[in-house]
């Protein structure tokens, strides 16, 4: 079985037969540009430990000093080393941002293919969604996690919840079209189980649009973790995330800009890459979106 | 020396080696290799060729409406009383534009504004170029729908586009064109997206408007039938290039090259419905993005010899008034 | 048009029916006893009893919803836990900066997005698009409150050109509101440039490209009106959808740009709501917001037609 004509039709010139990184840096230079800065990021997230301080090391001696050799974003009011606490904030920020993403993808995608296929529950899903969709996330999410109080594990759900709408409304589009589609209904009236036809043609026709929303979902998912932490909704104060120590450290702006802008930049990089790999997959999947843009 | 000086004050427009190229990402499209001719006062002159051949680029290239980024007219002079248009400053060339020169086009279902009355669009024409006040303009407009023969032009005027049928939009673009009496008219295909009926009626119009106001018209087609009813003068083009030129008595009577012969024979019966758009004539239009050696219609000519595939034929005096770009057009003249 | 109004009207009312059950539903069918979540973990047995008793939660829940409903529709959105207030009052109280900001935002946002993209559409590849490209990449990846801070601190701690937070009210004088407004405006405001901008530069673009472009400039209109008037009006549509969809990003930005810039509004008592648990404050702003979100979306709706003549659905 080859891959289903849907797809190649929404990918007429994907490049399936990549013939290395050179030609995509050519082609999708976003896509390589996002993709690698982010895995660098998580890498660098990840082996933190290997070569940053301790970020819950309070040092009262060493409050608020300017960036050193030692501290290379200076000290926080508690004397904690800031750039050591942003490395680990990294940490929580991307593993909420990719959950959530992942989420809301595989939650927006059942709810998306079975609302494509079941009228009654179409109808009844979307107005749920539209219902969703008209709660600005912040104030949804700090509704949900109002009712347990902040935590890891309610703040993945809040923030996957506003978001699944939008990824449900795309699946169930991509899944409306295609089942029109001459091949589609030649393999239902051949016999085939519906069960079957889903499974091998209509899922793969909405990977392309799902992997796009999903980077989208992605970024919106780490501002809105940020934002939430930073309003005292999300990451409990004793996790460092850079929505919490941005919060902390408000009030010494003036004195030590780099315990708000050190986290604060790396928010913003992050969710760039993230917002760049999903520019460039959104590129690389319609090129004519590419020209239109 | 009178003579000559008579003639070339008739001279209304005078297209002098124009060029234009189109680019690409990675190819240049020469798609006005360098052509010349004129238009006299009061003239109608007809230009036709195959899709793609250079027709409506002469046109947007003489008016500079080619898309900016993509393609720039390289070479050549337009001289219109005098002045080089291709040298003007585009707020010169504002003035020029739907003034003295205006232009319809040939999709009359896309070339109005949706969102706009036709009155509207007709009067902003007649506001940029006289100043008038809006209400003038406005009456101006009507008037115009009235000499267009658009019946009820008082309730028309407020119609929008899409109130309209394609005929009645076309005369629309007609009474916009005409709206600041130009001296000339450049009408790109008007008829071609219309049905048959109504393509007569229009070309009728346009005929008997041109009569009444004097202006001399520019008529790009691809069907010789219209150049026949419509037109004076003829200008042949094949790939960017002018290949024969005559009245059209002459160029009817006898075609000098073997594109227009094939044109000719091809010439479909209007009788019969709708006309298919490409004359067929076997073979491939050159590609503009290679350089062209010898003919360009060498490989789809019959008559084609060792020289017509090596040396580029130039246009040249056949008989009085009467010039082809063929190193045979002796020869086929009368084959 | 009548039955396509009516059939919007019932499809925004059915949205607003879903967000009610979802909202009511939310405290209700959260683990654990919604009084007991309300009262917080120190409460005491007695405190968790009268909010229970306070809020009708010994009522079965279909009589406890249709009272909701009902005493919404008439007005009465409960009353605040914490503050022992009316939802309704204390809300109104923080409306004035709430509204200032969304509104100075919005009009920034719109103004300037729309030139940007225009520019930009205009002449694309060019020096402005390229900038736009820029400047709408950082504009969607940078959170208010980064944004925020930096213009605080470039703009008011450094160099004193502005305050550095806080609000006046506009009765208090007009130049002074203003100057308070700025930069919690720019903040806000930049994120929904760079979006505002962009969909007007790919609507002008597919609009730009269009015959009737061609046929204004064979008329000599001016380049000025060649956007402005001819190809603005047709790109309307699109611009507007999103201007009416950003309504709902609008609100969430504003909770976080009033916690930044200490703006005592609407955003600043929902979160100190979460921070005493004040569940009826929460209720009502959701439920409120969107409702306005519906209310702003269904008109945008109805003012396709005004833009475009050929929309008579």
């Amino acid at each position: 079985m080859t891959l289903p004509a849907a797809t190649l039709e929404i990918t007429p010139t994907a490049p399936l037969e990549f013939s290395g990184l050179a030609r995509l840096a050519r082609r999708h230079p976003l896509v390589l540009i996002g993709g690698g800065l982010l895995a660098l990021l998580i890498v660098l997230a990840l082996s933190a430990p290997l070569y940053a301080g301790d970020p819950g090391n309070m040092d009262p001696f060493k409050r608020l000093k300017p960036p050193s050799g030692e501290m290379w974003f200076g000290s926080d009011h508690l004397g904690r080393d800031v750039f050591a606490r942003t490395i680990f904030g990294a940490r929580i920020s991307l593993m909420v941002g990719l959950a959530s993403a992942a989420c809301a993808a595989l939650v927006g995608l059942l709810i998306g293919i079975l609302a494509g296929y079941n009228r009654t529950f179409d109808s009844v899903m979307m107005r749920v969604m539209d219902g969703l969709m008209s709660i600005p996330t912040i104030l949804l999410a700090i509704a949900l996690i109002s009712l347990t109080g902040p935590g890891i594990g309610i703040l993945i759900v809040a923030i996957a919840i506003p978001e699944t709408p939008a990824v449900a409304r795309l699946v169930r589009s991509v899944v409306l079209s295609v089942r029109e589609r001459p091949y589609v209904e030649a393999a239902l009236c051949g016999g085939a189980r519906l069960h079957k036809v889903l499974w091998r043609h209509i899922l793969p026709s909405t990977i392309p649009a799902l992997m796009v929303q999903s980077a989208i979902v992605c970024a919106s998912a780490i501002i809105t973790e940020a934002a939430l932490s930073f309003l005292g909704a999300g990451v409990p104060p004793e996790i460092p995330s850079w929505g919490n120590m941005i919060a902390s450290s408000r009030l010494y702006l003036a004195m030590a800009p780099l315990t708000i802008f050190g986290p604060g930049i790396c928010l913003a990089v992050t969710v760039l890459a993230v917002n760049l790999l999903g520019d460039g997959l959104r590129d690389m999947f319609d090129p004519r979106a590419k020209r239109r843009r | 020396m009178q003579m000559h000086k008579t003639i070339r004050h008739d001279v209304l427009l005078d297209v002098r080696s124009l060029e234009t190229h189109f680019y690409g990402e990675e190819s240049v499209t020469r798609a006005l290799g360098g052509i010349s001719f004129q238009i006299m006062k009061g003239e109608t002159v007809g230009v036709v060729g195959e899709s793609g051949c250079g027709k409506s680029v002469t046109a947007l290239s003489i008016l500079r409406l080619l898309p900016k980024l993509t393609a720039r007219t390289v070479g050549g002079e337009v001289r219109f009383h005098g002045q080089d248009l291709l040298k003007l400053s585009e707020q010169e060339m504002r003035k020029i534009r739907g003034g003295k020169i205006a232009m319809i086009f040939q999709d009359p279902m896309t070339s109005l504004n949706p969102v706009y009355t036709v009155g509207h669009q007709i009067a902003e024409a007649v506001q940029i170029h006289t100043g008038v006040s809006r209400s003038s303009a406005l009456t101006k407009a009507e008037e115009m729908l009235r000499f267009v023969r658009i019946a009820d032009p008082e309730r028309r005027v407020s119609n929008y586009p899409y109130e309209m049928s394609g005929g009645m939009r076309q005369r629309v673009m007609i009474a916009m064109a005409l709206a600041c009496s130009p001296e000339v008219l450049i009408a790109d295909e008007p008829t071609t997206a219309l049905d048959v009926t109504i393509q007569a009626q229009i070309l009728r119009l346009i005929v008997d408007l041109k009569e009444r106001t004097g202006t001399a018209v520019m008529f790009i087609t691809h069907d010789l039938g219209v150049v026949a009813e419509t037109c004076q003068r003829v200008i042949v083009m094949y790939a960017g290039r002018i290949i024969e030129q005559a009245s059209v008595m002459d160029l009817f009577a006898r075609p000098m090259h073997p594109y227009t012969q094939a044109l000719m024979r091809s010439v479909p019966d209007r009788r019969r419905g709708r006309q298919s758009r490409l004359p067929e004539i076997p073979g491939i239009v050159p590609n503009l993005r290679d350089p062209i050696i010898g003919c360009s219609f060498a490989p789809r000519c019959p008559f084609a010899i060792d020289i017509c595939r090596e040396k580029t034929p130039v246009l040249r005096e056949i008989e009085s008034g009467h010039t082809a770009a063929c190193w045979r057009s002796e020869e086929i003249v009368c084959a | 048009m009548a039955g396509y109004v009516f059939r919007r009207l019932v499809s925004a009312i059915a949205v607003m029916a879903m967000v009610g059950i979802f909202v009511f539903l939310l405290l209700r069918l959260a683990p654990g006893d919604p009084a007991a979540i309300i009262a917080g973990q120190s409460a005491t047995e007695e405190m968790i009893a009268a909010i229970r008793e306070q809020l009708g939660l010994n009522d079965p829940m279909p009589v406890q919803f249709i009272r909701w409903v009902r005493d919404m529709l008439g007005g009465d959105f409960g009353t605040s836990i914490f503050a022992g207030r009316p939802v309704l009052e204390l809300l109104s109280q923080r409306l004035e900066p709430t509204v200032s900001l969304a509104i100075l935002t919005m009009i920034l946002a719109v103004t300037v997005g729309v030139s940007f993209g225009v520019l930009a559409a205009w002449r694309a590849g060019g020096f402005v698009d390229r900038i736009l490209t820029a400047f709408s990449a950082l504009g969607c990846s940078v959170p208010v409150f980064v944004i925020g801070f930096f213009l605080i601190y470039f703009f008011a701690v450094r160099t004193h050109w502005l305050p550095v937070q806080g609000y006046v009210p506009i009765g208090n004088g007009i130049a002074l509101w203003f100057v308070h407004l700025i930069l919690p405006t720019v903040a806000l405001g930049l994120g929904f440039i760079a979006f505002i901008a962009r969909v007007t530069r790919a609507s002008m673009l597919e609009v730009l490209s269009e015959d009737y472009m061609r046929t204004a400039a064979a008329k000599g209109a001016s380049s000025y009106a060649m956007l402005f008037h001819h190809a603005l009006k047709n790109a309307g549509v699109p611009i507007l959808t999103v201007v009416g969809i950003s309504f709902a990003y609008l609100i969430g930005g504003v909770v976080i740009t009033e916690t930044v810039f200490n703006i005592p509004g609407i955003g600043r008592l929902v979160v100190d709501a979460i921070n005493n648990r004040d569940y009826p404050i929460i209720q009502s702003v959701l439920i409120l917001t969107s409702g306005l979100y519906v209310l702003i979306n269904l008109t945008v709706d109805l003012t396709y037609m005004l833009i475009d003549p050929r929309i008579r659905y």
